[in-house]
């Protein structure tokens, strides 16, 4: 036990295969209080989390809210800084890198937002909004720019006309498109994709997942794709990670985290999930309560006060190694009492 | 129409809004039936007018918004005739209502508990402390532990799932014979949906009251309704019971939206889709709305779907309706449908030229 205690997925990392490391990575928010505005509390929305995301694959972190799944994506593009941990994108360290270096660093690193809306500023033509980080960067001639903003309106299927055109024009399904399209601008190598499509309808949604698939395809893009529904990360992922309270709980490949899911929390989710079919049957297991304050996590394992199957003086006292328990491949898990014996 | 074991009838039921941009016809013709004791599922996406459907049923629609046309029987009853001190007396206490945002729809300034005190003060004249009684036994009933300390609590101390077992407890304080669930879930993160889920269905079988389920996630749909209407840009376009919606959707739209959602377990390539948007319902055409985005419709090279607006039919059976030219004639301009049901539809060639009626 003690060996694998400190093994984070990240020990065996490979620099020609993985493109992200993350280690330890800890993000605590300060809550201040009180006359002097002290700090009263840490909220831990990122605690110690480790994974490697590999070059050309869609690595899918899911969550309910406030389970820090947003937080982990944008302190790994330090959009936020981390408290603590090491990420290194192409083996750089960005959580170190400069001013200068990580500028160069974001060419290569972008994020595409939940709400199309509210990330487009309302009173620049998209064609401005898209070119925006070119001009930032000083990439190409104003010629040149013009050409990118086509090219990528082309890509994610809009049209030329459309560059001229300000946001409220469009609706929320085109709108995330001029997202991707602002995101693809730069010809990044890793995009974020946080919750993308949980603000569309459905018939719109699955137009939007097909986009990133052929454009990832196409550019070989890498993706890490934050999202609450468990249906879309399976469809769009290669790698899964589920979270919980700011902890990771279980990471496998897509496969088996949804033909073997070992976590009881991830069980749990698993089986809370509606499936579009009348006839079938399921098991269902309903956690009791509701997520607890991050404010407070509970001691021991986070997920102990809901687990149907935590034991007194261990679960609630002890927090849980992540460790590998996948014998063919990886499969790891963050929980006491199962993944030794059962499974694989 | 059998009357017989309908709780809420809606007949041709039309609301529009009058915006400056023009009339918006949010629900255009809706013509649909609840029947006693079972769930019905409302589908559609934003905008198809599922919402404002049942807010008319309540004549909760405010300005610019006005029922323009149609009937509402509840238990016999027309309610859009009803004095509005009797509509009073219907809301709240033989058709309940609950909502997607359940702590924007609770008052943040007085205790939960007394919020669904009121209702036991208002519909059966208990003074505060005996309703506030009532109210506790409500909040435990709904599942909320510790109910008399919790009582005490404002909205903004809840979260979204107690403040929805909150509103449910408000809802079904009168045992309504209706209730009117308008996306009580989508809020929700998923462990706690199926905590309200279940919930929802426990109390159905206790109370035996009807739901309607408004959502717009089928998988909920598959799981707490009985019959399903699907909607689309302010129409029914396709009725059944869940088993077959599932099995054989037969309208385009039904089928797009099936394909279009990544299912858990289900590994596809790629999802279906249905390409462009969903119509401005600002004038729209008096024809198939569907039409623009419809592949079988060039599939099958119809032009009718252009010209004329489809009628809710049966196909098949006599339970399963559909809104669409590939299953109905239309002897006056002889055309035959391409999967003829041997049913023929009277179009509208022209708009009606209906009085709006307050």
């Amino acid at each position: 036990m003690e060996a694998t205690v400190s093994q984070a997925p990240t020990t065996q990392s490979d620099s020609q295969r993985d493109l992200l490391v993350v280690k330890h990575l800890k993000k605590y928010f300060p809550v201040r209080g009180g006359l002097l505005k002290r700090v009263v509390a840490q909220v831990k929305a990122v605690d110690d989390i480790s994974f490697t995301i590999r070059k050309g694959e869609t690595f899918g972190l899911v969550g309910e809210s406030g389970c820090g799944k947003t937080t982990a994506g944008r302190t790994i593009l330090r959009l936020i800084e981390p408290t603590a941990g090491q990420v290194f994108f192409e083996g750089k360290d960005i959580a170190k890198a400069k001013a200068g270096e990580m500028k160069r660093l974001r060419r290569d690193m972008q994020i595409i937002f939940q709400d199309p809306y509210s990330s487009l500023d309302p009173r620049m033509v998209i064609g401005e909004s898209i070119a925006e980080g070119l001009v930032a960067h000083g990439i190409g001639t104003a010629r040149e720019r013009e050409q990118t903003v086509l090219r990528v309106l082309r890509d994610v299927g809009l049209h030329p006309e459309h560059a001229r055109r300000y946001p409220h024009e469009f609706s929320g399904g085109q709108r995330q498109r001029i997202g991707i399209a602002r995101a693809l601008a730069l010809r990044p190598k890793f995009i974020v994709c946080d919750e993308p499509v949980s603000a569309l309808d459905v018939s719109i949604q699955s137009q939007v997942l097909n986009i990133l698939r052929s454009l990832q395809r196409q550019y070989g893009l890498t993706y890490m794709f934050v999202a609450h529904n468990l249906s879309v990360v399976e469809h769009i992922s290669d790698r899964v990670g589920v979270m919980y309270l700011g902890k990771m709980m279980e990471l496998a490949d897509r496969e088996e985290m949804y033909s073997n899911p070992l976590h009881p929390y991830t069980k749990a989710l698993m089986s809370a999930i509606p499936i579009p079919d009348p006839n079938l049957k399921r098991e269902r297991i309903i956690l009791k309560g509701d997520v607890p304050s991050p404010l407070r996590p509970p001691p021991g394992c986070v997920f102990h006060t809901r687990c149907p199957i935590a034991q007194k003086g261990l679960c609630d006292k002890e927090i849980p190694a992540f460790r590998n328990v996948g014998q063919t491949r990886e499969h790891w898990i963050a929980c006491h009492l199962v993944g030794d014996k059962e499974g694989n | 129409m059998e009357t017989v074991d309908n709780i809420l009838e809606i007949h041709n039921l039309k609301t529009y809004f009058f915006t400056e941009d023009g009339e918006v016809h949010a629900v255009d013709g809706v013509d649909l039936e609840v029947r006693r004791g079972e769930t019905l599922g409302v589908v559609g996406e934003s905008g198809c007018g599922k919402s404002v459907t049942f807010m008319s049923v309540l004549r909760l629609v405010g300005m610019p918004g006005r029922i323009v046309e149609g009937n509402v029987v509840f238990n016999g009853q027309s309610l859009l005739e009803l004095p509005e001190s009797e509509m009073v007396q219907i809301r709240g206490n033989k058709i309940a209502m609950i909502f997607q945002q359940p702590i924007s729809s609770l008052n943040p300034v007085f205790k939960v508990g007394d919020q669904v005190a009121e209702v036991f003060e208002t519909h059966q004249g208990l003074n505060h402390e005996q309703a506030v009684q009532r109210a506790v036994e409500m909040l435990a009933q709904v599942g909320i532990p510790d109910a008399k300390r919790r009582a005490e609590s404002y909205p903004h101390e809840m979260s979204g799932g107690m403040a929805q077992r909150v509103m449910i407890a408000m809802g079904l304080a009168m045992t309504p014979e209706l209730l009117i669930a308008d996306e009580p879930t989508t809020a929700l993160d998923v462990t706690i949906q199926a905590q309200i889920l279940d919930l929802m269905r426990a109390l159905k079988e206790r109370i035996g009251m009807s739901i309607v389920f408004i959502t717009h996630d089928l998988g909920v749909v598959a799981e707490m309704a009985d019959h399903v209407a699907v909607m689309y840009a302010g129409q029914i376009v396709e009725y059944t019971d869940v088993g077959t919606i599932f099995r054989e959707p037969k309208m385009p739209y039904t089928q797009g939206l099936l394909g279009s959602i990544p299912v858990l377990g289900v590994i596809k390539d790629e999802l279906d889709s249905i390409p462009g948007t969903v119509p401005n319902l600002v004038d729209p055409p008096n024809a198939c709305r569907f039409a623009p985005r419809c592949r079988a419709r060039v599939e099958h090279g119809l032009t009718i779907c252009e010209q004329a607006e489809p009628q809710l039919l049966p196909v098949g059976s006599t339970t399963h309706k559909v809104r669409c030219w590939l299953y109905h004639d239309c002897p006056s301009l002889n055309y035959v449908a391409p999967h003829s049901t041997g049913i023929a539809a009277e179009p509208r060639l022209e708009p009606s030229a209906t009085p709006a009626r307050a």
